[in-house]
């Protein structure tokens, strides 16, 4: 496959990954545990929109790609390439935090890799996005020790969370056609790189919580590859709901 | 978003009279003296209790009325049509939840906590406003919502900055800014469809007719039939009549919104050029009624999120109370 293919192929599943991700954690807008958490969620849900739009962007603009809107709102679902983690529904709000943790955590690793990448859009963006992402996993890491601390019907709530996002999250490093190749181009240094990494970050707050880190058995792959859950369908339907009454006119 | 125009009645108000007779009347002629020449109560100041009753029972409403408010248009984030109004709808709904916030922390200056007015609204005990227990069954009601019920709310809201007690005013004056910025988004999508294809000019119309009374509900009852606000008005609680407000709305909205060539579905609104003020067709003042009595079309379904919202968060709430387990940094908002 040729380069520009290939980073063709990581921003639509960085973009997709937080589109989703983004439309998920935007449903808890009003129904939060506390006000403030409903505005963290919120907050959180438009710098994720706001990040797949700035995506987009570069497909279209640097990659020849469709317009941003056209490519959100009237894509099939396969030719979505997030991973399943995002398109769970959100649950109760333990599987909601967990899963915010695991992957903003993730989205950390990913940008900061491309601080240095050699396709400039992605290291322009990257040096945007990561002051975001700060305050994203400053939030998470925070509420999952307080949780954890807080007696043992939250800290089984999160360690249950943990077990049922961690082979989830472990898909977001499914590997890409040729991850090697855009190694070896500077692009970004391949998932497994990633994985690593995010093992070495998020460990220390998972101890600190005292949370038992599962291992990495059956990581949910065949989202990067078009296969998803029978949830994200659904989900692209609402997305797309009014924006496909007329593609062609302005809203 | 919103403090609708009218501030409900609670069944006790005769016992609380009958307290209010009991205040000092050195101190309330002081009292009324500072109002009068302009000055701000704050929270640790002398006030008689049926201004502090009438102040919790405002701005608890109010508080109410965002975070409700937050439910109509927040179930329309998922589907909003493009980034551009996906993002301004997130970060208006997340405006509203925080005026929620900031309003919360107001009335609990005057000694009621938040859990006790989300109880309160939980019961069925407080109100919020009416307009909100309607529902929002296509795109454009967003536009409505966004562009009219906020215009309104600025009305009410502008008049309300000008009271007398400090904490009030001041949480008003940063909504204020930031409901401006709603304004022009809701105004922006709004003529969006009302200059758009001919589909997108019938959804309006028909969220336009759907929406009219409704609107003209927000300020409240007529002068006439709303009788207990001379008081209210001399402390500074209330600053302007529901007449005069739904004049000052009509007046300035009205003619924006029929120069887009869209109707209203009232034959008799219209302007009186010799008297200056709008005149328009009763709106159905039993419906109104009925609505705060909780038969309104959505009233069950909004309340019903809030207490899904309650029950679900309980364990983190006790979780966030438990002592000790807090690191020294404050907890980040993202």
């Amino acid at each position: 496959m040729l380069l520009n293919q290939l980073i063709k192929e990581l921003i639509t599943k960085m973009g997709d990954d937080e589109l989703i991700i983004g439309h998920r954690n935007s449903e808890w807008t009003g129904l939060g545990p506390i006000m403030e958490e409903d505005i963290a969620f919120s907050s959180m849900a438009q710098d994720k929109i706001g990040h797949s739009w700035a995506l987009y962007r570069i497909l279209h603009e640097e990659l020849g790609g469709e317009d941003p809107d056209q490519f959100a709102f009237m894509r099939s679902e396969k030719e979505f390439k997030c991973c399943h983690l995002t398109e769970m529904p959100i649950g109760s709000y333990d599987f909601s935090l967990m899963r915010h943790f695991l992957f903003d955590h993730a989205e950390t690793v990913r940008y900061n890799s491309m601080l240095q990448s050699s396709f400039l859009p992605l290291q322009q963006l990257a040096r945007k996005v990561r002051g975001e992402l700060k305050y994203h996993t400053l939030h998470a890491d925070a509420w999952i020790i307080q949780l954890c601390r807080a007696g043992e019907e939250s800290y089984l709530k999160m360690q249950t969370a943990l077990d049922n996002c961690f082979q989830l999250a472990c898909g977001i490093f499914e590997a890409g056609p040729d991850d090697k190749l855009l190694a070896d181009e500077k692009v970004y240094p391949g998932e497994e790189a990633l994985y690593g990494q995010w093992i070495e970050n998020i460990y220390p707050v998972l101890v600190k919580a005292s949370l038992n880190v599962p291992e990495r058995k059956e990581p949910v792959y065949g989202g990067r590859y078009g296969k998803h859950t029978a949830y994200l369908q659904p989900l692209l339907n609402e997305m797309g709901e009014v924006f496909r009454l007329n593609p062609e006119a302005t809203w | 978003m919103y403090g609708g125009g009218y501030i409900f009645e609670e069944p006790n108000r005769v016992q609380q009279r009958e307290e209010q007779l009991h205040d000092d009347p050195e101190k309330l002629a002081a009292f009324e003296m500072r109002i009068a020449n302009g000055e701000k109560i704050e929270p640790g100041d002398w006030m008689p209790a049926e201004y502090r009753r009438q102040l919790i029972r405002l701005i608890e409403q109010h508080a109410h009325s965002e975070v409700i408010g937050a439910l109509p248009e927040g179930t329309w984030i998922t589907r909003a049509p493009g980034f551009k109004r996906k993002l301004a709808l997130i970060a208006k709904v997340q405006d509203e939840i925080g005026h929620g916030q900031l309003l919360y922390n107001a009335a609990e200056t005057l000694g009621k906590s938040r859990e006790a007015m989300i109880n309160d609204l939980l019961s069925g005990k407080s109100k919020y406003s009416n307009v909100f227990n309607y529902p929002a069954e296509t795109w454009a009601d967003v536009t409505v919502i966004g562009f009219l019920i906020d215009a309104a709310a600025i009305v009410n809201q502008v008049a309300n900055a000008k009271g007398s007690y400090g904490p009030y005013c001041r949480a008003l004056e940063r909504i204020c800014y930031e409901e401006s910025f709603h304004l022009k988004q809701g105004h922006d999508a709004f003529i969006e469809l009302a200059t758009g294809t001919p589909g997108q000019k019938a959804m309006l119309q028909d969220a336009l007719n759907r929406w009219w009374q409704p609107i003209m509900h927000f300020f409240g009852p007529p002068d006439k039939v709303s009788g207990h606000s001379e008081k209210l008005m001399q402390w500074k609680v209330k600053m302007a009549s529901n007449d005069d407000m739904r004049n000052q709305f009509l007046e300035a909205y009205v003619p924006k919104i029929r120069e887009l060539g869209l109707t209203l579905p009232d034959p008799l609104l219209n302007k009186n050029e010799e008297t200056g003020r709008w005149e328009y067709s009763d709106p159905d003042w039993d419906l109104f009624f009925e609505v705060i009595k909780g038969n309104g079309p959505c009233n069950k379904e909004r309340l019903d999120v809030r207490k899904w919202a309650e029950e679900h968060g309980r364990w983190i709430r006790k979780a966030l109370m438990k002592e000790g387990t807090f690191e020294k940094k404050a907890m980040p908002v993202a």
